[in-house]
């Protein structure tokens, strides 16, 4: 691993005025669980590392108005075992529970999942299903922007990390008669990239028998974290039977693209777990929202 | 030339003291600076946790871990957990329940176990095979390892 310098900042500020100062040659630590790899194989060269992890606050996960916000060093361990996020964002909480293993996830940040931008990152899939948005910080000021416009290409995100930050995930935590779930098959259980992710969301009607509205996220089927549009919308007003969601399994798996890949599977068995992992996660969801 | 940085932190209970570069990862330190070398390399790239120990209670992947990062903190290796020749109970187990074969993964599962048993002293099976899930054995099949640190949760 090659890096000349680094910096631990204490605040957002003071590490996106070191990150201007370094001009292109400077990006941001968290975890560094992929990015000290990256750096060790040379994929990737840094003059300076900017570490944002004892920057105060950052690692807190807090219920403001009806938000549940995520704060940009909060690891995967910490959302699995947060109950804010186990009983009102379970995709969440249930997607980074998968996530490498425990010494990954003691690590790991979910901000930086996200900034990885892989189409299969266990928490893009959930936040995506969550409509989450995240807080992008640079020296033009702070925005928040839905999570969906952060992905551009396998491996490359919206944010650049030489220049700016994430500073926080928020997203509405459920309500009544909503709920979520995640569903995931990989090769084995633990440290193993999924075969298919699927996160949803479901908000059902009063008495439980239709759905009102629906969120699918699924990885990695496209260059980017994939929504299907499409079966949410099918699955939109609609009673709750096995017809409705027979048709909306049939209709994601229909507008996934999954590749055979020889890390994963061939796409033809793909899109069959496609079909199962969306169909479990729904019903699950539907369960847990009927309460 | 990269900088060089002086690296304060706690080590199975000592304050060190030591130089590292922005690159240098805790695992060299502990075994090349400090001559702990209990802790093991085996893949380097955070996916078979031999190089597990721990950094204020939390087990990370030493390996991948860079060295500035435990500034301040508490680090504790395979080589914390006996005292004064008396062995870690987890580290009798291992032995009465055969949970050691050529070796080379015993000090990273130790510490997960530590880990944890410090966090959730009666674990169920489920939780144990989740808790080493992030360490790769390739002689026990992992039986052993789950009775050793069972019997440990047991007699707690």
């Amino acid at each position: 691993m090659i890096c000349e310098d680094y910096v631990t900042a204490s605040t957002t500020e003071e590490a996106l005025a070191i990150l201007a100062s370094l001009r292109g040659q400077g990006r941001l630590i968290a975890g560094g669980t992929d990015l000290v790899i990256q750096l060790q194989r040379g994929e990737r060269k840094v003059g300076c590392l900017v570490d944002i992890t004892r920057i105060p606050g950052l690692d807190e996960i807090k219920l403001q108005d009806s938000y549940i916000v995520v704060g940009a060093t909060v690891t995967h361990s910490q959302i699995e075992r947060s109950p804010l996020i186990r009983e009102r964002a379970p995709v969440l909480a249930q997607a980074c529970s998968k996530v490498g293993s425990p010494q990954i996830r003691n690590v790991g940040t979910l901000a930086g999942n996200v900034v990885n931008a892989q189409p299969a990152a266990d928490g893009s899939i959930a936040l995506l299903a969550l409509d989450a948005e995240a807080q992008i910080a640079n020296l033009t000021g702070r925005q928040w922007v839905p999570i969906a416009s952060l992905f551009v290409s396998p491996g490359v995100s919206r944010v650049d990390a030489t220049t700016e930050m994430i500073t926080a995930f928020r997203f509405r935590a459920q309500a009544p008669r909503e709920s979520s779930a995640f569903e995931r098959l990989a090769r084995r259980k633990a440290v193993a990239l999924p075969l298919i992710n699927v996160g949803v969301r479901v908000l059902l009607d009063a008495d439980g028998s239709h759905i009102r509205d629906a969120r699918i996220a699924i990885g990695p089927v496209a260059r980017v974290p994939f929504r299907a549009q499409e079966a949410e919308a099918i699955l939109r007003d609609r009673p709750i039977n096995e017809e409705t969601i027979d048709e909306a399994v049939e209709t994601a798996a229909r507008e996934s693209k999954p590749r055979t890949s020889l890390l994963r599977a061939s796409k033809e068995y793909r899109r069959e777990l496609i079909r199962a992992l969306t169909q479990r996660a729904l019903l699950r969801a539907i369960r847990t929202a009927r309460g | 030339m990269a900088k060089t940085f002086e690296l304060q932190m706690s080590v199975n209970g000592e304050d060190v003291k030591t130089q590292v570069k922005p690159s240098t990862t805790l695992a060299y330190v502990l075994r090349e600076q400090l001559g702990l070398t209990g802790t093991k390399i085996g893949c380097e790239e955070g996916e078979c946790g031999a190089c597990t120990v721990l950094v204020d209670g939390e087990a990370v992947n030493s390996c991948i871990y860079p060295a500035i990062k435990a500034a301040g903190r508490r680090v504790l290796t395979v080589e914390g957990l006996a005292h004064n020749d008396e062995l870690h109970p987890l580290q009798r187990a291992f032995l009465e329940h055969g949970a050691v074969q050529c070796g080379y993964c015993t000090p990273g599962l130790l510490l997960s176990a530590v880990a944890l048993l410090g966090q959730n002293p009666q674990p169920t099976e489920a939780e144990i095979r989740r808790a080493i899930s992030g360490n790769l054995c390739r002689c026990t099949g992992y039986l052993k390892v789950i009775h050793a640190i069972q019997a440990v949760s047991q007699t707690d």
